[in-house]
């Protein structure tokens, strides 16, 4: 056994809080390591050439780094091992960056602690086999998971690189919160007049298999070979019958809150979200249909001429295999009734920065006209910022956008009611972006009064005459130092961006990990800002945190352009780290079939054993530590592996 | 050519290994005994330790050691075996991994006198405890000191055969003693018993084993077609050695482990209590919170005496923590 052992300073990074020296001679004593080499960066060329020379010099069967996590730079020494001819297996690296060193200040401990993992990498690295990786093809086409503006800026990207895709859309139509907004900031472009284009273009792409009412339900395979399973809702009305004439929607009698119009306005049970919608398929709403909950009515059946009504209509299940996966699931608004001060959902005239969207478009329920619940134009309205977001009791950050399209109300409101009086509760306008600070400037100009404090409280409990049958918005403003009581007619309330609610079982399903505020993990936060951790798994738009129109575009675009060249490359390197059952100890017992997560276990009848299906096989081990028998190993971390890891570190 | 000599010494044992050998057919073990010379067996005939050091080094064929190192009188036979024998046999669970005595090493020699001959509700030694040294008529006489850990023989002497169970089962003891007359015993290390953990000879049936409830054997009558671990009964077959043709199994009772880990084990409590928490409540392990996941865990009645049983001396626990007071 002959042990090369190389550690790197990270420039300071390391050999401030670890005796770099020190370090070097205790690896230097260890069983089996001829050479021990210091050098600033590790991960630069010379660091590399260091490796690279000695083992071919000194005939090194092993090598060792210690240096930053795995994650970073494990690839680049395996690289360099294999260049010079060793195989890539035969490495190791010690975490003793993100381990170590940035855990302490404290020099004596950091170094004893180096020390440690450095005795543990070497004695793991004698046990190491060497390994191949495998190559396989890749999947030509994509699947795109939300049919908001990300996943259908993705799903364009692509299918117009001649790449199949598949956009799952839950909803009947795609457009997502975009298809809500009214004018889109800075520039007041009608939201649904630059969205609309896009929808049709997916619609009628021939690259562009739209499923639309559909759900992903199961995603197995990995990288290159992804096995989705996805569920079509049944709508009840045949895609390839209906003309989308809209006779069943008039006909049908029943009447519920349109979801689409934040509830504002109502649609029918059999229905269309919005009348741009991409399918322009009718849905029934099962929930609300008379005839799905009394059992009789299908006046909408009797009506339609051409026969598309289909009350018995199943679920069906898709399954398709694709090489890679965009996520595009968006984001959910705040709920402000949980903040009770701001009197949301008890308070008449008091509404959510959507709902307001909504009210101002002029295809919305009220037809583009600003009304207070009697009926009335409101004559003053305060626009809140910040709710629920860059507070500690609801999310700490900022959602980026609601300082812009809360100006964008102010400037909105204005047009439509000259003589309003407008406020701006904020905490600080944040207005970076192409053309932002200028949009602020232009409301600024437009009798718009910015007041500085988070509006704490909305009452209708008058404390004078001014203030009788008003909302009393009850602020302190901060640039006065005083509090402030300001009566307006409407009050509307700045939520901020959220992740979905079902966004920590869609990451369980695709096997994505969440930040703190659960937002979905982008691999690294500044120089991979759409892979994920696992390969072939990318992010599009708002689910990895709060974007506007354009960022999520250039996300979306990225993430296709990511999936393409993955694609375009044709193969797929996969990990040796797999799962292997010996035929020898294996003894039926079948404890491990019910656990892979990728079920790549089948069981073999005839010789009474569990075989593992290397291709689907993820490497996670799962089986590996249930096995009773130890029949089980994953290679590359075999027990005699991690057992002699253990021990170096307890030595 | 003279017969090849045996000697079976006792250990920290109950001496049913010793009953196992006499259970054997009697026309193995006539057949075995025609074919050796016994130089040692005090259970069976009336042998000394003066005759067993009496023996030139190794000049015994094979020893069978039984029961585990837990004394110094243990000890010193272990390295007496070792120094006269050409093959030293670890003979039964206890020799082989600690065994029901290595249990006792959850806590001391202290604790232990304290629980046999203190606090145990049935003891009635009226709170006297062994003496190392006691005068009895003038004479002075000495008992071996027991250890703080218990250990297997292994761990004490280099041995080169295994063979386990508690007691051994007869085949494999055939088998044994068959190779040793026959002069072709197997390489050295070898586990007398079967590659594959008793799940592999066991015939019940095996579909799913997704289970969410355990169940003590006194507490339903078990399917005898169907395996137990399936039906909720917690049976270590599957983390067990197997070769001794399940008649716990056969006999509706579970699998004790006796037989110990598979050849790929490192630990057989730690096998089963990963392969029991790994599917224990599957069918709706994403909705479980960690108090569900206690509460279904908790369903494992004296875990340690479950999972351990038998190996506590040899598995990656070894013993309890020793706390300085």
């Amino acid at each position: 056994m002959r042990i090369g052992f190389y550690i790197c300073h990270c420039g300071i990074n390391i050999a401030n809080t670890v005796d770099i020296e020190e370090v070097m001679k205790f690896a230097s004593q260890l069983d089996g390591v001829v050479v021990a080499k210091d050098y600033r960066y590790m991960c630069s060329d010379p660091g590399q050439d260091l490796i690279e020379e000695d083992i071919k010099s000194l005939n090194l069967t092993r090598v060792v780094v210690a240096a930053c996590s795995p994650r970073m730079h494990e690839s680049t020494f395996r690289a360099a091992c294999e260049e010079a001819g060793l195989n890539p297996y035969l490495f190791q690296m010690a975490n003793i960056r993100e381990m170590v060193s940035w855990t302490t200040d404290d020099k004596e401990a950091g170094t004893e602690k180096a020390k440690r993992l450095v005795a543990a990498a070497i004695r793991r690295v004698v046990l190491h086999e060497p390994l191949e990786a495998r190559r396989e093809s890749v999947a030509q086409a994509v699947l795109v998971v939300g049919g908001g503006i990300a996943g259908i800026e993705a799903s364009l990207r692509l299918a117009d690189s001649g790449k199949k895709v598949y956009l799952v859309e839950r909803e009947p139509s795609i457009g997502g919160h975009m298809a809500q907004l009214d004018k889109t900031f800075p520039t007041l472009d009608c939201s649904a007049c630059i969205l609309t284009p896009k929808m049709v273009e997916v619609g009628s792409h021939e690259n562009i298999e739209l499923l639309a009412y559909s759900e992903v339900k199961d995603v197995s395979g990995h990288v290159g070979d992804f096995r989705i399973k996805i569920t079509k809702k049944p709508g009840y009305v045949n895609a390839s019958k209906c003309v989308g004439c809209g006779v069943c929607t008039e006909k049908c009698p029943v009447k519920v809150p349109s979801e689409f119009d934040m509830g504002l306005g109502v649609r029918k049970a059999i229905y269309v979200p919005f009348p741009q919608a991409v399918p322009l398929l009718y849905t029934i709403d099962r929930d609300s249909c008379w005839y799905f909950q009394k059992g009789t009515c299908r006046i909408c059946e009797r009506f339609c001429d051409v026969g598309a009504v289909d009350f018995d209509q199943k679920e069906e299940i898709i399954e398709i295999q694709v090489g890679a996966i965009i996520v595009a699931t968006g984001y959910d608004v705040f709920d402000a009734s949980k903040i009770t001060p701001l009197g949301y959902g008890h308070l008449d005239n008091v509404i959510t920065s959507l709902e307001f969207e909504r009210i101002i478009n002029s295809s919305g329920p009220s037809g583009g006209e600003i009304s207070l619940k009697d009926g009335t134009a409101p004559t003053s309205v305060a626009i809140l910022h910040c709710v629920g977001s860059r507070d500690e009791n609801w999310n700490r950050y900022c959602s980026r956008v609601c300082c812009m399209y809360s100006m964008k109300f102010a400037h909105l409101v204005r047009e439509r009611i000259p003589e309003a009086k407008i406020y701006e509760l904020y905490i600080d306008i944040r207005a970076a972006g192409k053309g932002y600070e200028e949009f602020y400037n232009r409301v600024l100009d437009e009798d718009v009064t910015f007041i500085r404090g988070r509006g704490a409280q909305v009452t209708r409990l008058a404390t004078n005459s001014e203030e009788e049958g008003k909302l009393v918005v009850v602020c302190e403003d901060t640039l006065l130092g005083i509090p402030r009581r300001i009566p307006v007619d409407m009050v509307i309330l700045s939520v901020g961006l959220e992740p979905q609610k079902d966004a920590a079982g869609v990451a369980r399903m695709f096997k994505l990990s969440c930040s703190d505020e659960g937002f979905f993990l982008e691999k690294h936060p500044k120089l991979a800002p759409v892979a994920t951790a696992t390969p072939g798994l990318y992010l599009a738009g708002a689910c990895q945190g709060p974007k506007d129109i354009p960022d999520v575009v250039a996300h979306a675009s990225a993430a296709a352009a990511e999936a393409m060249a993955m694609l375009d490359r044709g193969y797929v390197v996969l990990e040796p780290e797999k799962a292997v059952i010996s035929e020898e100890t294996c003894s039926g017992c079948r404890i491990c079939l019910d656990l892979c997560p990728f079920d790549a276990i089948n069981f073999d009848e005839e010789q009474n054993i569990a075989v593992v299906e290397e291709v689907g096989c993820d490497g996670c081990g799962v089986c590996v530590s249930a096995c009773p028998s130890s029949a089980i190993v994953l290679r590359g971390y075999t027990d005699e592996e991690i057992l002699a890891e253990v021990e170096g570190v307890l030595a | 050519m003279e017969n090849p000599k045996i000697a079976i010494v006792l250990g920290a044992t109950c001496a049913g290994c010793d009953y196992s050998l006499l259970d054997l057919p009697p026309e193995v073990l006539l057949d075995v005994l025609g074919k050796v010379e016994i130089v040692y067996w005090p259970t069976a005939t009336d042998f000394k330790l003066e005759d067993l050091k009496a023996v030139p080094d190794g000049e015994i064929a094979l020893t069978l050691y039984e029961g585990a190192v837990n004394n110094e009188e243990n000890e010193e036979l272990a390295r007496i075996s070792r120094q006269k024998s050409q093959n030293l046999l670890a003979f039964g669970a206890c020799s082989c991994f600690g065994g029901l005595p290595g249990l006792a090493n959850v806590t001391t020699r202290e604790g232990l006198f304290r629980q046999a001959y203190l606090d145990a509700p049935s003891n009635e030694s009226n709170g006297v405890t062994p003496l190392r040294v006691s005068t009895v008529d003038g004479h002075e006489l000495t008992i071996p000191d027991t250890f703080d850990t218990v250990r297997a023989l292994h761990q004490v002497v280099p041995v080169d055969y295994y063979l386990p169970g508690c007691p051994p089962p007869l085949d494999l003891i055939g088998e044994a003693l068959t190779a040793l007359v026959t002069g072709d015993l197997p390489p050295k290390g070898h586990v007398f018993g079967s590659s594959k953990s008793l799940c592999d000879e066991c015939d019940r049936r095996k579909e799913s084993k997704s289970i969410h409830e355990l169940h003590g054997i006194h507490e339903l009558i078990p399917d005898e077609e169907k395996c137990l671990l399936e039906q909720g009964i917690l049976c270590l077959g599957p983390a067990t050695r197997g070769g001794c043709g399940y008649p716990c199994v056969k006999m509706n009772l579970r699998c004790w482990g006796c037989m110990g880990p598979t050849p790929e084990s490192i630990d057989q409590g730690a096998n089963m209590l990963s392969a029991l928490a790994s599917v224990l409540g599957l069918d709706r392990e994403t909705d479980l919170t960690d108090e569900a996941i206690e509460v279904l865990m908790k369903q494992v009645k004296d875990p340690l005496g479950f999972f351990y049983r038998f190996t506590m001396p040899t598995s990656l626990l070894k013993r309890a923590v020793r706390r300085n007071q």
